[in-house]
């Protein structure tokens, strides 16, 4: 039986030609399953592995020092980007006061973007975990360290250098599985 | 009297909010406008922060205008802005190595169709759709089918 290959419009193609869209379709399908299953939010930091950047915030309380760069230096710390306006960080802060009670870590707050007073209020009406704070009322620490949204956790390390970035609430997942085991390894790093 | 005061105050409003809290020279502000509609505003994200309502978008805004009015050029600024945030916080990404598929890849898309096409149309292929031609008892069939004048 001869084939009907002279009446077939698409004659001048290869037969393997027909695999061409499927191939496209499975490129396009490959690029749309990555892309959408990822959260958008979830940007890579920039900061990884670099010095805190220079910061002057101001008082938190009027009789409590604020929070300075020499406060990051020498042990490993933990610097939770908050605010009384911030929803998540409610539901971050039983975690926070867990993580201060521990005493694993230093723990310090920037009260990001609260008019003045509002930040004392919030931290007197949920309990202040932290050991010093200072407010960055026009986020000037905040684009320097490349905040994207509240709460957001730095850990950094003996040398005042920033390793990791947290995006969202700490949760107890996250502390023990990810955190507690950075912060111990980084103790063991020398400065 | 009192009335139309009200409506005054009413109307003048907006214009109070949208003062910036520090003015900046016509220049600065233009340059910053326009650097501003490139730059991303990362909480909301597709919007530059020219655009953007959140309070974030309204201190990057700021900066931008100290730092053009400090004597930075907008190429700084920018550098200043992707120091931090990475090229994310650019609204159009840059031509370099991980983003080529991202510039060309239409144009590759382009230039695939283009030769499918082409090669489908090019007169080689249609020469092979006609049929081929008679065998020589075909032909010798046909003549003789000519000859009879139609009638075997």
């Amino acid at each position: 039986m001869s084939t009907a290959q002279p009446t077939t419009p698409r004659a001048s193609l290869p037969a393997w030609s027909a695999i061409i869209p499927v191939a496209v379709f499975l490129v396009v399908a490959g690029f749309f399953a990555y892309g959408l299953t990822r959260d958008p939010k979830a940007l890579p930091s920039t900061m990884i592995d670099r010095a805190m950047p220079e910061f002057a915030l101001t008082r938190l309380v009027p009789e409590r020092d604020a929070l300075v760069n020499e406060d990051l230096v020498g042990k490993v710390s933990l610097v939770n980007v908050f605010g009384s306006w911030c929803s998540s960080c409610v539901l971050e802060h039983p975690q926070l006061t867990a993580i201060a009670e521990s005493g694993e870590v230093a723990l310090y707050g920037v009260d990001w973007r609260d008019p003045p007073g509002k930040g004392a209020d919030w931290l007197a009406r949920y309990g202040d975990p932290y050991l010093k704070t200072g407010v960055d009322s026009d986020s000037r620490l905040a684009i320097d360290l490349g905040v994207t949204g509240a709460p957001e956790t730095f850990v950094v390390d003996r040398g005042g250098r920033i390793r990791y970035k947290q995006v969202g609430p700490i949760t107890p997942e996250i502390w023990e599985d990810t955190l507690l085991p950075m912060i111990r390894k980084l103790e063991a790093e020398p400065a | 009297m009192r009335r139309l005061l009200f409506i005054i105050a009413l109307a003048l409003a907006p214009a109070a909010v949208a003062q910036p809290a520090a003015t900046f020279t016509a220049e600065v502000e233009a340059s910053a406008h326009k650097l501003g509609k490139s730059l991303r505003c990362v909480v909301c994200q597709n919007q530059s922060i020219e655009e953007s309502a959140a309070p974030l978008a309204a201190d990057m805004r700021r900066l931008v205008r100290e730092r053009l009015a400090a004597g930075e050029t907008p190429d700084q600024v920018m550098a200043y802005m992707t120091d931090r945030y990475g090229n994310f916080v650019r609204l159009q990404p840059p031509l370099q190595v991980d983003t080529l598929l991202l510039w060309f890849g239409p144009l590759i898309l382009f230039a695939a169709a283009a030769w499918g096409w082409l090669a489908y149309l090019r007169p080689a292929a249609r020469r092979d759709l006609a049929p081929p031609p008679l065998s020589d008892t075909e032909a010798a069939e046909l003549a003789a089918r000519l000859s009879s004048g139609g009638k075997v």
